[in-house]
């Protein structure tokens, strides 16, 4: 049985029916070079608008390379729309950071926005981080806004083996308990509260209804984070997919793999924090005031677009500022 | 004209209700106290096997195939109100004649529900989705209706003028109910026998008695009763103020000591109550769940019966005795309070499942009641160009699911309390209410793009930090719980002082300073508070 391999359309990103400007691009088993190439200037000799010119400008009814792009919605901050288009509705978006990198200003900044849309939002906190006052200087719509606070006290229930949302232990993955002697009661605390963010976003996701689901896991370690399997978050990808709901994760490093559609870093340089004293004045510098006048006023985030499946172009980063609620 | 809905045998009726699995088997009902206890009712079944009300329990149990069944008031109550409702959801004007005979003013109906022979047939379909098997009949006037139920099986329409006619054949004994007290029962008995005697055994032949000789031997009774079998008696009826209850009941002859079986009857009890608020064009919004316990064993009824001598009276020992009853049921309580009006029994009985599940009972469950606070059912217009919201029914199971994993009082909407302590908030329900076109700007364009907040994260509980001191400004920071928290100190802005509650037991004063800190390369931003009434350092949070 003889065969010829021959790149999918989709993978060349051309049309899907031949014509014959293709012809010496296809390729064929080296063995069967012959008569593969007789097939293919057969094939290509064949094909419809040398056939009959009147199906040249048939539209085919599959068209592989052309899969819907996502609606792209605002992410509140204007630097960051610029830089990706906004966030992609029905996909997974990562940004990762250390701390005070800015990752829970952009969080609360996409929260706001899609409350003044009017959707509805889901805040599934690992950490019970969030502070009431900075989500109300967000002027996010309180009533559109579900909090889930995790916490170590919940009550724990062991599912069996089989859950789909249970870390496997650090033991199943073969470390040593002796690597992680310095924290273990930290990773076993990080470990309980990852199955109750596992847990209620597989809730949340098949409850449906939500325009914007947050997973904060800013403060999870990051050897803990990094044990949610890669099949979950495959799982939770799938879930969004096709739906108007967008699924933010906030974590320290990435952690869904390809799973994500647009993966973002934030920093804050260590040189470049800003911060500005209310009464400065041209000659003075602002370590030599006094601490009570001076004013946290804002901080300088950097943001790099490190992927994005959505369109293909160059990884670029771009400069925004925060502003303090009580900066004005 | 006027319809009557009766309910032939209801002992058993409502027994049947309780447990249609019966249905299939001969049911006799007795009640008393034992020994003595009675047969006061048997179906059609038990009857072709010879059983028969006045036999004793323990004649009846000779019959194997016999299933018995205490005698339950809560069952036919329910029963009773769920025949009420069905009565009510075809005329606003019923009669509660008796606990098993209701009457119906049907007038100005036909224009609403079509023909009196369909309203009969639909109301005969509406009672046996609640559970009951009726005789239905229509006639010109309440009496001729109510003879007319009692005395034919199945749906009967009597046209006006032919209640002679079709009454003629029934037996005199259907001019009394069949649930009488005793002196009711002892005046029908003293008239059915005059009447056997006469040899009058049915309603024509009453009929055609003359009038005087009948005043005269039986007085005003005996021509109201021959007014009856004539066909001829007008009267209005009294209608039925029926309080919006709706409740169902069913007690138990063993315990149940799991939760599964538990959810079977509840699952039953909740598709009756839900039957009976849609018959109404009702909802819920709130789910009252009793559940009777057992909660002492080993106790038997002679001690119970005997009661405990006292030095004083007899008080003191009913007192106990009246207590050790009482507390031998205790009573469990859940209320299930719903965002929003609804009506989804496969919704209620997962909320209530989740609920037990999280607070068990703790005892073995000897009867069990449900009852449902009815409201206006809620009406949304859905629309094409809104944003999506959660539906409410799977957003609450959702929710209570959600409150099993995380604990109940952490998962919810945020609210702020009108105070400056740093965690002025509380949590609520979260209810995502029907979107509707806001004033609000939606339109999704960069351009809408506000200033990002400096967000602040929040540790709870705070870290405890040791603090280093330069002219009494910190300096240096160091964390024990959190090895990333210390370093030195680049920045700082503050102390900015904060108090309040003073009056309370909760007060509290601190200084609060805005931080940044160096450790190794990386630069974080910190709120660093000093408690000053318990005097200890701690990091509330990091902007980031």
């Amino acid at each position: 049985m003889s065969s010829v391999v021959v790149p999918t359309s989709a993978a060349l990103g051309r049309p899907f029916l031949f014509d014959a400007q293709s012809e010496g691009e296809v390729s064929c088993h080296p063995e069967r070079s012959g008569k593969c190439a007789k097939r293919v200037a057969r094939a290509v000799e064949g094909s419809l608008p040398s056939l009959d010119p009147k199906l040249a400008g048939v539209i085919p009814a599959s068209r592989l390379e052309a899969r819907p792009a996502p609606e792209m919605v605002t992410s509140g901050i204007a630097e960051i729309d610029a830089l990706t288009g906004g966030l992609p509705r029905g996909c997974l978006t990562e940004i990762y950071g250390t701390a005070s990198s800015g990752r829970t200003s952009v969080m609360l900044a996409a929260l706001a926005a899609a409350t003044r849309r009017g959707e509805y939002c889901a805040l599934i906190d690992a950490s019970d981080a969030l502070d009431p006052q900075s989500v109300a200087s967000s002027e996010i719509n309180l009533d559109r806004l579900l909090w889930v606070r995790c916490s170590d006290d919940a009550p724990k229930k062991s599912k069996g083996n089989n859950s789909p949302t249970r870390i496997p232990t650090a033991a199943e993955l073969g470390f040593t308990s002796r690597a992680f002697d310095f924290q273990k009661k930290n990773a076993h605390e990080s470990e309980h509260r990852l199955e109750q963010v596992l847990r209620a976003t597989d809730l949340l996701l098949e409850s449906g209804g939500f325009g914007l689901i947050v997973l904060d896991l800013a403060e999870v370690l990051p050897q803990a984070a990094r044990r949610i399997p890669l099949t979950t978050w495959f799982r939770f990808r799938r879930a969004v997919e096709h739906k108007p709901t967008m699924l933010l994760v906030v974590e320290q490093q990435p952690i869904a793999g390809s799973c994500s559609s647009l993966l973002l870093r934030l920093g804050v340089l260590s040189t470049q924090y800003s911060v500005l004293s209310s009464n400065r004045s041209a000659d003075e510098s602002a370590s030599s005031l006094p601490s009570h006048a001076q004013l946290l006023t804002g901080l300088e985030i950097h943001i790099e677009l490190i992927r994005s499946r959505l369109e293909r172009k160059p990884a670029q980063s771009v400069m925004f500022e925060t502003q303090a609620a009580w900066a004005g | 004209m006027f319809a009557c809905i009766y309910i032939p045998n209801f002992p058993v009726a409502a027994a049947l209700r309780a447990e249609p699995d019966l249905q299939a088997r001969p049911v006799a009902i007795f009640e008393g106290k034992p020994p003595l206890e009675k047969i006061i009712a048997v179906d059609e079944s038990a009857a072709r096997l010879g059983i028969a009300p006045g036999m004793t329990k323990a004649q009846a149990e000779l019959c194997s195939e016999l299933a018995l069944r205490l005698r339950s008031p809560l069952q036919e109550s329910s029963t009773h109100a769920a025949l009420i409702d069905c009565a009510q959801s075809f005329s606003p004007c019923v009669e509660d004649s008796a606990c098993d005979t209701v009457l119906l003013d049907l007038a100005g109906m036909e224009s609403l529900l079509g023909s009196v022979a369909e309203i009969a047939r639909a109301l005969f379909e509406r009672a046996l989705t609640l559970g009951f098997k009726p005789n239905i009949a229509v006639a010109s006037n309440s009496d001729a209706a109510l003879l007319a139920a009692r005395g034919f099986s199945g749906i009967t329409v009597i046209p006006a003028g032919k209640e002679v006619e079709h009454l003629g054949a029934l037996p005199v004994t259907v001019l009394f109910a069949e649930q009488l007290d005793a002196d009711q029962k002892d005046e029908a008995g003293h008239l059915l026998g005059t009447l056997d005697r006469w040899g009058i055994r049915n309603l024509r032949a009453l009929a055609a008695l003359p009038e005087v000789a009948l005043s005269e031997r039986l007085g005003q009774r005996g021509l109201y009763l021959q007014q009856l079998a004539r066909g001829g008696s007008l009267r209005t009826l009294v209608p039925v103020e029926a309080p919006l209850l709706f409740e169902e009941a069913v007690e138990l002859d063993h315990p149940i000591v799991l939760l599964e079986p538990l959810a079977f009857l509840l699952n039953r009890l909740l598709e009756q109550v839900c039957s009976r608020l849609a018959s109404r064009a009702l909802a819920t919004q709130e789910l009252c769940l009793t559940l009777a316990l057992s909660n002492l064993t080993g106790i038997d009824d002679d001690y119970l019966n005997a009661g405990i001598p006292s030095e004083s009276d007899g008080s003191v020992a009913t007192q106990t005795t009246s207590q050790i009853i009482s507390s031998r049921q205790t009573k469990f309580t859940r209320k299930l309070s719903l965002p929003l009006p609804m009506l989804d029994a496969k919704v209620f009985l997962k909320l209530l499942q989740l609920d037990l599940n999280a607070h068990p009972p703790g005892a073995p469950i000897m009867q069990i009641h449900l009852s449902a606070e009815p409201a206006r059912p809620r009406s949304a217009q859905g629309g094409l160009f809104l944003p999506p919201a959660p539906e409410p029914e799977k957003l609450e199971l959702t929710l209570a699911r959600i409150a099993g994993i995380v604990g109940e009082d952490r998962v919810g909407a945020l609210e702020l309390l009108d105070t400056h302590h740093p965690e002025g908030f509380r949590m609520r329900r979260f209810v995502a209410e029907v979107a509707r076109k806001t004033p609000q700007k939606q339109t999704p364009d960069s351009s809408e793009a506000q200033a990002a907040i400096t967000a602040l994260r929040r540790f709870r509980p705070p870290l405890r930090v040791n603090v280093m001191l330069e002219n009494g400004q910190p300096s240096r920071l160091n964390c024990a719980k959190k090895k990333e928290v210390q370093g030195e100190v680049l920045w700082k802005a503050g102390p900015w002082r904060s108090s309040g509650d003073w009056w309370e037991r909760d007060a509290w004063s601190r200084d609060e300073w805005d931080l940044a800190v160096r450790n190794g390369e990386a630069v974080s931003f910190y709120r660093l508070v000093h408690d000053l009434l318990g005097g200890g350092w701690f990091i509330e949070g990091t902007y980031d």
